[in-house]
């Protein structure tokens, strides 16, 4: 989608978020073993910005962080330090409780497996209208009714379903349902975390183009965290990478493909099977992604970046101009 | 007599297999029938319930009670093996044919270092003794990619990363020098950095030594990379096998083309996705006639009552009336346009 | 955008729903299962209207006969000439009389104790798994020391101190009372367990999350989401601990800290059973002895079944 977002306040500001979780053993062990308490730094600084009506995109692999980033962002976890502000209202800090509440119902979450996402001994129905009762958005139990009829339509479902149980449904109707109850609320920013990657290819076409519809009627704004870089092409338009915690390059959608500044974007961007690459030879990539509990100093890609030197090995390099690579900020490296 | 390289490896005809329940038997694969070349990789996908993984069990002999083999056979190198005894069938596995699975945590035995698994996988199939078939690890091993063979040899499963266990798994499927493997969604646990380095090594390995691969995947990037040809399946029947670039970039079957317009490219500008409509039928409720038809945007009358069987187009096969004898002409061209 | 929806064939009948469905098939296909649950429901289904089935009324001590006394089981009394089914004891109580009176009251003392525990031992587990960190900490190792307990002895130690201080005039009425306390403290422990387990597994799950998401407070969403979601297991180990309470009880009557003669379990009756034992009077301990063994199997029975049933991963 091209629309242009540029001239539109930023809906979502988050800066120098940090989230470090304790991987010790328990104490027991540590005694015994004298091992030190272990600490995994999941997301370490990572700053962007979400503009009203876009679709910003977080893309990584296991490990980078994405979805500790989209639990940070919608309250489920808090931050270790940085903040997330949306639209002027702290997440995090405690003086502004009662306007997160009012905030809550604007913000809501699709979640990757659509199986665990809804609860299995309630009814469509109630699934549905759960966020209408908390946040009373409407009186009286037939107006529920006829809210929930309304959503369910809209998503492609029938009115009828919501007398149904989860299991009645597959995969990609539950993730219809589980959309339906994020709009229940008349969310205008929704965060999806990997929304289709259980789901089949041809189902997951279905809650995409579902998903772009219902942006264009009902002028959401989506933070989407996928692994999959051809899903994030056709979703987003402004598009972050991430790896090891860090958010190594943001760039608009279309120029994140067309012109991918980072190594490890392009290394990435090489390495996807893709149905395009039919009988094509590719480059291999090397090495693995490190341990996230010990990860390599300096800039953390360096041990499998083609255009390391020194300083690499030292300094963890500032995202400036939206790119975070000493060599492409030395002028190293001719933007490709 | 044709010389032996043309006969196929693995031929599967007409394998039916049926999971007998209290409401009725279920059919999770529907006569299907494909061959194999030598040195081939033949890619299976489909979306999940289209029977893609059952098909590699049924050819392993590995259908677990109330599933059976109800009908058809498979022949490997020209000797049918469906119909063997369980021990025979054991030896055939691991020996005649290898094995890799999608977690390679399935597939290694957590308790035993790497070097142990291997060696006994080699002496069972070989008559190499304890320090030769050390050696064989280590140059397998070496082989599939792991620095340091020599040394990485006595760690345990858990002391690699997950690239690295499934070449330890890629190794141990080698161990026999087995004609044929097949591949269960190898690289779905993997990162897409690690899959592209996996995908690459099945080609290379089986190239060298000239193995048949049968790669069953939901993946169509993984097979468009991978595989020499491909058959999609869907509710238990295949729908289309032909060359992957035939298949990619001109499917004539009408799922085959919708699956692949459903799929988001790297490369075209991306408009709307083609969407196809509904899911995959439940086993219980397989549509009659054509199992597609009550999704297909082209079905007629024939489509509802009765099945279409794989017609020949070009070097590809077809299941689908659109491409029968008595329409081919005029509808054919339609599609392919 | 097109609607898409499941195919609703005619919906059966909710009977016929409930009769095909894959819990009632697994049923119906263990015929142990059906005849111990049959078994079962008879024995409590005569406890509960024992008032109307009795021939007489064992605990009206002026409808007794002395004359009656050890009577054989279908032997007109050489005095008196009655016949009792099952015979009678010393005082000439009916014996089949009073199992059904005393299975009414072990039942009632094994189903209330049953209860007991449930709620505590659920509420402590729910508490523990989804708040975690101390009070889980401190809630599970109260669980480990009450297990590393027999329950006999818990029950006894809590039956003593109630003995305590209970003023003497009331005890008699509050013993039912006490043994329900007792039997429930001493089993709700497996209950907190189990739900702490399950309650691990569900609150990771992300409609968990979806909750929270629209600002529900834990309690809320401990009661609404995870409770529903980690009853299967309770009600597993809520029906066989139905068998095992039913048989404490009968234990701690046996001992003689249990239901008074006035009011006899089925244990009481066969702690005065046993006294007859080598004297010839057989009946006075079998046949009490018997209807608690067949309780106590044909409960477990079912217990059994529906853990299977309800574990996907045994199907």
């Amino acid at each position: 989608m091209s629309r242009t977002t540029a001239d539109e306040p930023a809906l979502v500001e988050v800066r120098d978020l940090k989230r470090v979780f304790d991987v010790s053993k328990p104490w027991l062990n540590r005694v015994i073993e004298r091992a030190p308490r272990q600490f995994l730094k999941a997301v370490d600084g990572v700053s962007f910005e979400i503009r009203k009506g876009e679709t910003f995109a977080l893309v990584g692999e296991s490990g980078s962080g994405k979805s500790t980033v989209a639990r940070m962002v919608v309250g489920l976890l808090p931050p270790t330090a940085g903040t997330v502000t949306i639209d002027g209202v702290s997440m995090n800090d405690a003086a502004a409780a009662e306007e997160r509440q009012r905030l809550r119902r604007r913000i809501q979450m699709i979640f990757q497996d659509p199986y665990a996402s809804l609860n299995p001994r309630w009814r469509v129905g109630r699934i549905i209208a759960e966020p209408i009762r908390a946040f009373r958005l409407v009186d009286g139990e037939a107006a529920i009714e006829a809210r929930v009829g309304d959503l369910l339509t809209l998503v492609g479902l029938h009115p009828a379903d919501r007398v149904k149980f989860p299991h009645e449904f597959s995969g990609g109707q539950r993730q219809r349902i589980a959309i339906a109850r994020a709009l229940a609320s008349d969310a205008e920013f929704i965060v999806c975390d990997e929304p289709t990657s259980a789901l089949d290819v041809s189902v997951q076409a279905q809650i995409l183009n579902l998903m772009r519809d219902l942006q264009e009627r009902l002028g959401l704004t989506y933070l989407f965290i996928s692994h999959n870089l051809a899903v994030v092409r056709h979703m987003a338009s402004r598009i972050g990478v991430m790896y090891l915690g860090r958010l190594v390059e943001v760039s608009e959608g279309k120029s994140l493909f067309s012109a991918p500044r980072h190594p490890y974007t392009r290394m990435l961007l090489d390495a996807v099977p893709d149905v395009a690459m039919v009988g094509k030879a590719r480059e291999a990539v090397k090495g693995e992604i490190p341990n996230p509990i010990a990860p390599p100093s300096g800039c953390t890609f360096h041990p499998r970046c083609p255009l390391v030197f020194d300083r690499c090995r030292l300094e963890s390099p500032p995202v400036i101009d939206g790119v975070a690579c000493h060599a492409v900020q030395a002028g190293r490296v001719a933007a490709a | 007599m044709p010389p032996e390289d043309a006969a196929p490896v693995l031929s599967v005809r007409d394998l039916t297999v049926e999971f007998v329940t209290r409401r009725g038997t279920l059919r999770a694969l529907d006569r299907i029938s494909f061959d194999v070349a030598r040195g081939e990789v033949l890619g299976v996908v489909g979306e999940s319930g289209a029977g893609k993984s059952v098909t590699g069990s049924a050819i392993i002999g590995l259908i677990d009670p109330p599933g059976r083999i109800a009908g058809g056979e498979v022949r490997l190198a020209g000797e049918r093996i469906d119909d063997l005894p369980d021990e025979a069938m054991r030896k055939v596995r691991g020996k005649r044919i290898g094995m890799i699975f999608q977690d390679p945590l399935t597939s290694l035995n957590p308790l035993y270092r790497i070097s142990e698994q291997l060696i006994e996988t080699i002496q069972v199939h070989t008559d190499l003794d304890a320090t030769q078939a050390r050696a064989r690890a280590i140059a397998l091993l070496d082989e599939v990619g792991i620095p340091a063979p020599e040394k990485r040899i006595d760690s345990y499963p858990h002391q690699f990363s997950g690239g690295m266990r499934q070449r330890v798994v890629i190794a141990l499927a080698l161990c026999a020098e087995p004609e044929f493997i097949i591949a269960d969604e190898p690289t779905t646990a993997l990162d897409v950095s690690v899959q592209a380095q996996i995908i690459a090594l099945i080609k290379t390995l089986c190239r060298e030594r000239g193995t048949s691969v049968m790669l069953v995947t939901h993946d169509m990037g993984v097979i468009a990379e991978t595989a020499d040809r491909v058959a999609v399946m869907y509710a238990g029947r295949i729908a289309e096998i032909g060359p992957v670039r035939d298949v990619v970039k001109e499917p004539l079957h009408p799922y085959a083309q919708g699956l692949m317009g459903a799929i988001p490219s790297l490369e075209g500008e991306t408009t709307r996705l083609v969407q196809i409509p509904g899911s995959m039928p439940r086993l219980s409720a397989i549509p009659s006639g054509c199992a597609f038809n009550p999704r297909c945007g082209q079905a007629f009358a024939r489509c509802h009552v009765e099945r279409p069987e794989l017609v020949a187009v070009g070097d590809r096969k077809v299941a689908c009336h659109l491409y029968d004898e008595p329409r081919r002409s005029g509808a054919g061209a339609e599609i392919a346009a | 955008m097109t609607t898409l929806h499941p195919q609703t064939s005619n919906p059966p009948g909710r009977l016929a729903r409930i009769w095909d469905s894959d819990i009632a098939y697994s049923f119906r296909s263990s015929p142990v299962t059906v005849v111990a649950t049959l078994l079962a429901l008879l024995l409590v289904l005569a406890a509960v209207a024992a008032p109307l089935i009795a021939p007489y009324d064992p605990f009206d001590p002026a409808s007794l006969d002395l004359s009656d006394g050890f009577s054989r089981p279908m032997v007109p009394n050489e005095i008196t000439g009655k016949v009792f089914w099952l015979g009678s004891d010393a005082q000439g109580r009916d014996i089949f009389s009073a199992i059904l009176y005393g299975s009414r009251v072990s039942l009632l003392v094994g189903a209330a104790s049953v209860l007991f525990s449930l709620v505590i031992g659920v509420g402590l587990g729910l508490v523990a798994g989804y708040v975690g960190g101390r009070t889980e900490a401190l809630i599970m190792r109260v669980a480990d020391v009450q297990l590393s307990f027999p329950a006999i002895l818990v029950a006894l130690l809590v039956f003593g101190v109630a003995r305590g201080l209970i003023p003497p005039a009331l005890q008699e009425q509050m013993t039912l009372l006490v043994l329900v306390v007792a039997i429930g403290l001493s089993n709700w422990a497996q209950y907190a367990r189990t739900v702490r387990g399950s309650t691990l597994v569900e609150k990771n799950k992300v409609y968990v999350d979806a909750a929270r998401l629209i600002g529900l407070k834990a309690w809320p969403v401990m009661l609404k989401h995870v409770l529903p979601n980690v009853a299967g297991p309770v009600l597993v180990i809520a029906t066989i601990n139905l068998a095992l309470a039913v048989i404490e009880e009968a234990t701690l009557s046996f001992l003689g800290v249990g239901m008074p003669p006035t009011q006899p379990s089925l244990g009481t009756l066969i702690r005065f059973g046993q006294q007859y034992l080598f004297s010839g009077e057989w009946w006075i301990l079998l046949f009490p002895s018997l209807v608690l063994v067949l309780l106590a199997l044909s409960i477990n029975l079912f217990g059994d079944w529906l853990r299977d049933a309800l574990n996907p991963k045994l199907r």
